[in-house]
């Protein structure tokens, strides 16, 4: 009997888990009739400037025509084939694996593309997509520099005039990504507002876009933003969970139980769980940085400790105070160092189809020695949260199972940063 | 009829233009704001905006920026801002706008903002990332309370098509922006104003003003024949920054704003 009953619940579960996804996929329909407000649920939406709507229903219709087009498709994978190194590679980390002594372990090596980060994924996408509306430059915002690197690879590779906006405190955090867009021939332009960080070069980039969208694209870098970003950027980064699905079946002959990733827009997680969300077997972890942790006030866990609120012309999480002012975030990873998460995310975590954990820096640095050592692989301080939660997560669960983390990027930009915090002197 | 509909009615009769101007709530002290709003109408002012001030304040330029910020600096909330606004509600008779970005409402609670708004005395809201299509989001209360508050709404020249839609919900004045970008004083205007505004005018009888970049007297004798008003934020904003006490800011900031009225009451 109370077997039976269990069977029931499960039945219901999983009969609102496909309603949900159902809803789901209803919202990303509206979101192409023109004026579309691309709401996830509740979530998302385009809390824009006047001056910047027509700039963004513009994007908006040059994506609805790009985005199925033959030709198009054809140039992007050409690109990320021929030019990023794609696909990349799945690893079945076996010492990894021995050693936690329980599920089998994956590793998504987004590290090995071109430029050692997801980011090119999306930034090919965005460039082919402002080539073909006629824009003659780009312009980015970055945090840590990865975005702004991989932005000024693609403006180099196609011939376009490329400006990056950084926050000046960033810019002293990552001199070398600094140097590297400029070698890249992107000017690098210093934003002091606010707390000079990745926010207020978001801030930045919007405010110059305003100015200039008739011959300027703004490449954003993550699954954030008015839409239709959140959109166009989760379906470039899709290319990940794509092939991750095509790898799986052909080496363990079935889906995988957990996905893991690293969140902080959310664009390498949406990336590699978006095209999974419709299988319920498949279990999905975001991995949020806790910082100094969650009871402390230096976090960037929007999901974890935030609430519902509106910036960067998108309702989310984010942290902020009473008023709405936005808190000042922190985390070892310049990445994840953002105070609000992608739109999608906000909407999966309310519906309760991914999970969202938070890490701390003490563990991400753990995960970041543990890799290395184990596997001869560094992971971008980012992507080793996501080590960090599989390593938690992998000895509770039977070898039968298996993991897959999203490698979202290379660690070698974090070398300095990995050694100040051992407090080893370089 | 609301305060600012009954404004820009007596303006017209009286054959007068609107004068509004702008200040950040708070920048450099509460206390300044005050003095410098009662300077502000007596200098000419006809409807004064005060913004409340935003950590991330994306439609302004860098003058507004700062002021945010050094208001910022003094821990200042959305509640001593309303009891701020009670204080000048006693001493001045214009129309006071609240200029404030969509999240402060939304954590403040919708609801409980919009009565404090109308209790200590504000006419009307301009939500620059509260774009037309996105009205929704406050329609359940800002409709129980339009007889009063006023929330405007804002047109660009690059607007297009949806001008027609945005102009006939308009409430109050439409907001007309210049140019494209950010607030800030500008040199001059690449926009047609005579194609612009010809749109606008064929959309909607309601008033209609300009803002974004209009910093001199010149600007407003330029700017005056195609609206009903003007509205000048980044040059009295600057004339605060740059001084070093409240009295002075009072000081420059009167005589400025009496030279934009100088020029936009010649014939």
């Amino acid at each position: 009997m109370v077997g039976h009953l269990k069977e029931m619940e499960d039945v219901i579960r999983r009969d609102n888990n496909r309603d949900d996804i159902r809803n789901k996929s209803r919202d990303n329909k509206m979101e192409n009739k023109g004026y579309g407000h691309g709401r996830f649920g509740k979530f998302g939406g385009r809390f824009a400037p006047e001056t910047l709507m027509n700039a963004l229903i513009e994007l908006e219709n040059a994506y609805l025509k790009y985005k199925d087009d033959e030709d198009f498709n054809k140039e992007f994978i050409f690109y990320l084939n021929e030019y990023a190194n794609r696909p990349s590679l799945l690893y079945y980390a076996k010492r990894m694996t021995k050693d936690l002594g329980g599920a089998k372990i994956y590793l998504k090596r987004e590290d090995l593309n071109h430029t050692g980060s997801h980011k090119i994924n999306n930034v090919l996408g965005q460039v082919l997509l402002a080539k073909r509306m006629g824009k003659k430059r780009v312009i980015a915002e970055t945090g840590a520099g990865q975005h702004g690197v991989a932005t000024a690879t693609a403006a180099a590779l196609f011939d376009m005039e490329c400006e990056v906006f950084m926050g000046a405190e960033d810019m002293k955090r990552q001199s070398l990504n600094v140097f590297r867009m400029k070698l890249l021939g992107a000017d690098v332009r210093e934003v002091k507002s606010g707390t000079g960080t990745l926010k207020d070069a978001t801030n930045e980039a919007l405010r110059e876009w305003s100015s200039r969208a008739n011959d300027t694209f703004y490449v954003i870098g993550s699954v954030v933003g008015p839409h239709p970003y959140p959109t166009i950027v989760r379906d470039f980064q899709s290319v990940i969970g794509k092939e991750v699905k095509e790898q799986i079946i052909e080496k363990e002959g079935r889906y995988p139980d957990y996905l893991i990733a690293c969140v902080g827009g959310g664009s390498n997680a949406i990336g590699l769980f978006h095209p999974f969300l419709e299988d319920k077997d498949v279990n999905m972890v975001g991995v949020e940085a806790a910082g100094k942790g969650l009871d402390t006030n230096e976090h960037a866990a929007a999901i974890s400790k935030g609430s519902i609120g509106v910036l960067h012309g998108m309702k989310s999480y984010f942290l902020q105070d009473s008023d709405g002012q936005i808190m000042p975030v922190y985390s070892i990873s310049a990445g994840l160092d953002y105070p609000g998460i992608g739109p999608e995310h906000a909407y999966l975590h309310e519906i309760g189809r991914v999970e969202y954990v938070a890490v701390t820096d003490d563990e991400a640095v753990e995960a970041f020695k543990y890799l290395s050592r184990i596997e001869g692989i560094l992971p971008a301080i980012e992507s080793a949260h996501a080590v960090a939660y599989a390593m938690k997560l992998a000895p509770k669960l039977s070898k039968e199972k298996t993991i897959i983390i999203n490698l979202s990027g290379r660690g070698d930009k974090d070398v300095y940063s990995v050694a100040k915090y051992m407090g080893v002197d370089l | 009829m609301s305060r600012i509909s009954e404004k820009f009615r007596e303006l017209k009769r009286m054959n007068k233009k609107a004068l509004i101007a702008f200040v950040t709530a708070g920048d450099p002290t509460i206390n300044g704001t005050i003095q410098i709003v009662e300077e502000l109408e007596r200098g000419g002012a006809d409807i004064i905006e005060l913004g409340i001030p935003y950590s991330d304040p994306i439609a302004e330029g860098p003058v507004i920026q700062e002021a945010n910020k050094r208001a910022l600096m003094n821990d200042i909330k959305i509640k001593d801002i309303m009891n701020m606004v009670r204080e000048i509600r006693n001493k001045v008779k214009v129309p006071l706008i609240y200029l404030l970005y969509y999240n402060c409402i939304l954590q403040y609670g919708i609801e409980k903002f919009f009565e404090e708004c109308m209790e200590c005395g504000i006419d009307g809201l301009i939500i620059p990332d509260l774009p037309f299509e996105e009205l929704s989001e406050i329609e359940d209360v800002s409709t129980k309370y339009e007889d009063i508050i006023d929330v405007i709404t804002l047109v660009s020249p690059t607007s297009g098509e949806r001008i027609k839609r945005i102009a006939k919900r308009a409430r109050g004045f439409l907001y007309c922006v210049s140019s494209l970008g950010v607030t800030g004083e500008r040199e001059k205007f690449s926009t047609d104003f005579n194609e612009f505004f010809s749109v606008i005018n064929d959309s909607t009888s309601i008033p209609k003003a300009i803002g974004f970049g209009i910093s001199t007297p010149e600007h407003v004798k330029m700017l005056k024949g195609y609206s009903d008003g003007l509205i000048i934020g980044s040059a009295i904003v600057r004339r605060i920054g740059e001084s070093t006490t409240i009295e002075e800011a009072v000081k420059n900031v009167g005589e400025f704003v009496a030279s934009l009225r100088k020029a936009l009451d010649e014939s």
